[in-house]
């Protein structure tokens, strides 16, 4: 069945444009996962949530070529499990098997195994319904590893803490000699309940937690929680402050480039790299200080706008920032090209074909360097994107060079699209005042990150309360194809490949 | 070759000149009046993530850019617990994190240094205690040195770093 006989049955949805949403039955569920897959969408996120009786209701969001979906399940018998969708999207596994560890409902699928869990907390105990914490004290929990056997196969074990200044995770590579037969990852060692701290905090503030899911995304998270909170309230934004939004977005996409390209460099030996976009990264951030004051942005976005408006007097030293480091920034990229060491080292590393990659469902960056020429800036763009007419860039190869030259693309664009916007900002007011929205409503923020699609689904409570929060990283979805994209490397590689895609521990693990 | 000598020679050097050790930060006070004596300039750093955000991690990158020049100071990064000097701790302390924090410090070797990093080092900061949070980095091993901010400044990382190191009494000669 074709998509539109849902979306002709769905409503309007608050928050980012071009979302509706829909509430179905438990048979529904999986037909509209089904149609969504056949029309070649994708699934972003899937999380639980429980209404004030504890009723618990499962939701994703799907994103389709004619708009988002919110999809609804109330689950109405908690002790029969509902349909998994692990078949039609592989990334849906580790977001279901999330769910069942902090709110306790379960889907059918086979993999039972927890996640988010370790041994902070008993298989009993749902988090974000049960009321009274739990103390138990520090131990270590065992967890079932997918055995690989064979003649010579044996597994390296790596982390959670890392050899460099990286946030913790496990991988277990089960190896023959040094080529990788399989790689298994382990998550939620930074599992600090940001979720349940999202319901403590008023809802006019919380988007400064928002801000601190995954720090590199700070902008990200932040503007798609007030896009959400915005749209529940009925909040207009004036449009000063959307352009300036999207000019701390682009800023914080710049810095992360800048970083991830010199600390690519560097994974091939070539500290050259390093230090040079190290350096161009520095300079964006102090020009952030003096422009903003701040790095890294954290608190630049506030419900109804952002925190300051833009003097001035701060944009000859955006402007020549941004000049230098376009121009420094296509000196480096002729360095990387034509220097073969690094050029071997980046070519056919760490491949996820296409085909691949659309049917694990890799979003962002990572996706659009392997033909998935998804990017909300263009595809759902909100205000002021419709008016910027961003430049998509897809490369096909799939491999560690298309993830550098995305970059290195993107990087350019965003450099274009900031001088744009400091041309062009509109006069007028920087933040208007946001009302409480009503208790019961919900809504959802979507805004391109850095590294992909960052999502806020946000249901307020009553007298200015969350009822529910959940923020999604598009690290869900990247994670899994990380898994992929190692086999038949060797292990020594699989720093550069890890890094070429840059995935966030804290923005999953939450 | 050539374009990258010219990158280099076009570019110089970089570095700026380091800050001082801010005394006000200091927490405890411990054995450390020998690790000069000891060590001399050099100290080895291993860097643990306990739980935070990411945002701390940015600055701990940053603060070994060449505008630091921190290997110039003889301060290094190194990649097992058994080679530090100093453990740099950003958190909250997840409950997850908890028992890898605990052998990291038992792994580093005596006498050693603790510097918390960030407002959730610190306080716990936003995310505080919870069921899943031990919060402040104290409540799990021994803090010398805590670095607020969110995130702290590579100047001010520097700067607690300088503090934990610095002799409070002449280091007795050897």
């Amino acid at each position: 069945m074709p998509l539109q006989p849902w979306f002709a049955r769905s409503e309007a949805h608050p928050g980012a444009p071009g979302l509706s949403a829909l509430s179905v039955s438990h048979d529904e569920w999986r037909q509209v996962a089904q149609d969504v897959a056949a029309a070649g969408g994708r699934l972003l996120a899937l999380w639980a949530s429980s209404d004030q009786h504890a009723a618990p209701k499962i939701h994703a969001v799907f994103l389709a070529e004619r708009g988002g979906l919110v999809l609804t399940l109330p689950i109405t018998d908690t002790d029969t499990p509902y349909p998994g969708i692990e078949d039609l999207f592989p990334a849906a596994a580790r977001m279901q098997r999330a769910a069942a560890d902090l709110s306790g409902v379960r889907s059918r699928d086979p993999d039972t195994r927890p996640w988010l869990r370790h041994a902070a907390w008993p298989q009993n105990y749902r988090p974000l319904i049960d009321p009274l914490p739990i103390a138990t004290a520090p131990q270590v929990d065992s967890y079932e590893f997918v055995r690989v056997e064979g003649d010579g196969v044996h597994e390296v074990a790596v982390g959670p803490v890392h050899a460099g200044i990286i946030e913790p995770g496990h991988f277990r590579f089960s190896v023959v000699g040094e080529k990788v037969l399989r790689l298994e990852e382990r998550l939620g060692y930074v599992h600090k309940g940001i979720e349940l701290r999202f319901t403590q905090l008023p809802i006019l503030e919380a988007h400064q937690l928002a801000a601190r899911v995954s720090g590199d995304s700070a902008v990200a998270f932040s503007w798609a929680y007030c896009q959400a909170l915005e749209g529940m309230a009925g909040t207009e934004v004036p449009p000063r402050a959307g352009w300036l939004r999207a000019l701390y977005l682009e800023l914080e996409r710049v810095a992360n480039h800048l970083g991830d390209l010199g600390a690519l460099g560097n994974d091939t030996g070539f500290a050259f790299g390093l230090a040079q976009f190290s350096r161009l990264k520095e300079q964006v951030l102090r020009t952030n200080q003096d422009a903003f004051g701040e790095r890294y942005l954290m608190g630049a976005i506030v419900p109804g706008g952002t925190r300051r408006d833009l003097s001035r007097t701060a944009l000859p030293g955006l402007r020549s920032c941004v000049w230098e480091i376009l121009k420094q920034a296509l000196t480096l990229r002729t360095i990387y090209d034509e220097h073969e060491g690094v050029r071997d080292r980046f070519n056919g590393a760490g491949r996820v074909a296409p085909e691949l990659a659309a049917r694990l469902g890799l979003i962002g960056l990572a996706g659009r360097a392997s033909a998935q020429p998804f990017d909300l800036r263009s595809n759902l763009p909100c205000e002021p994107y419709t008016q910027l007419s961003v430049n998509k860039i897809v490369r096909s190869e799939g491999d560690v060079a298309a993830r550098v030259a995305v970059r290195f693309d993107e990087l350019q664009e965003s450099c274009r699209l900031i001088q744009h916007i400091l041309a062009e900002l509109p006069h007028g007011p920087h933040v208007t005042p946001v009302p409480m929205p009503a208790d019961g409503v919900i809504g959802t923020g979507l805004i391109e990150g850095w590294r992909g699609p960052v999502c806020i689904a946000l249901e307020a409570g009553p007298n200015g309360t969350i009822r529910r929060c959940h923020p999604h990283d598009p690290s869900w979805n990247n994670w899994p194809v990380l898994e992929h994209a190692i086999i038949d490397n060797i292990v020594p590689d699989f720093p550069l490949i890890n890094k070429s895609f840059n995935l966030s521990y804290s923005g999953h693990d939450l | 070759m050539l374009k990258t000598l010219c990158q280099i020679a076009s570019i110089g050097i970089a570095s700026e000149p380091p800050p001082q050790a801010d005394e006000s930060l200091r927490i405890r006070d411990s054995i450390q009046e020998h690790i000069r004596a000891v060590l001399g300039r050099a100290l080895c750093i291993r860097h643990v993530d306990a739980g935070s955000c990411n945002g701390c991690e940015l600055e701990i990158h940053a603060l070994n850019n060449p505008l630091y020049n921190l290997e110039g100071l003889g301060i290094r990064f190194v990649a097992s617990p058994r080679h530090a000097d100093l453990l740099l701790v950003t958190g909250p302390v997840s409950k997850h994190m908890e028992v890898a924090l605990l052998r990291t410090y038992e792994a580093t070797p005596d006498p050693k240094l603790v510097v918390a990093i960030g407002d959730c080092g610190c306080t716990g900061g936003i995310f505080g205690e919870s069921y899943s949070s031990r919060g402040r980095v104290s409540n799990v091993i021994p803090v010398d040195v805590a670095v607020p901010g969110c995130p702290p400044s590579p100047t001010r990382i520097l700067q607690g770093i300088l503090a934990a190191v610095a002799d409070k009494v002449p280091a007795n000669p050897r």
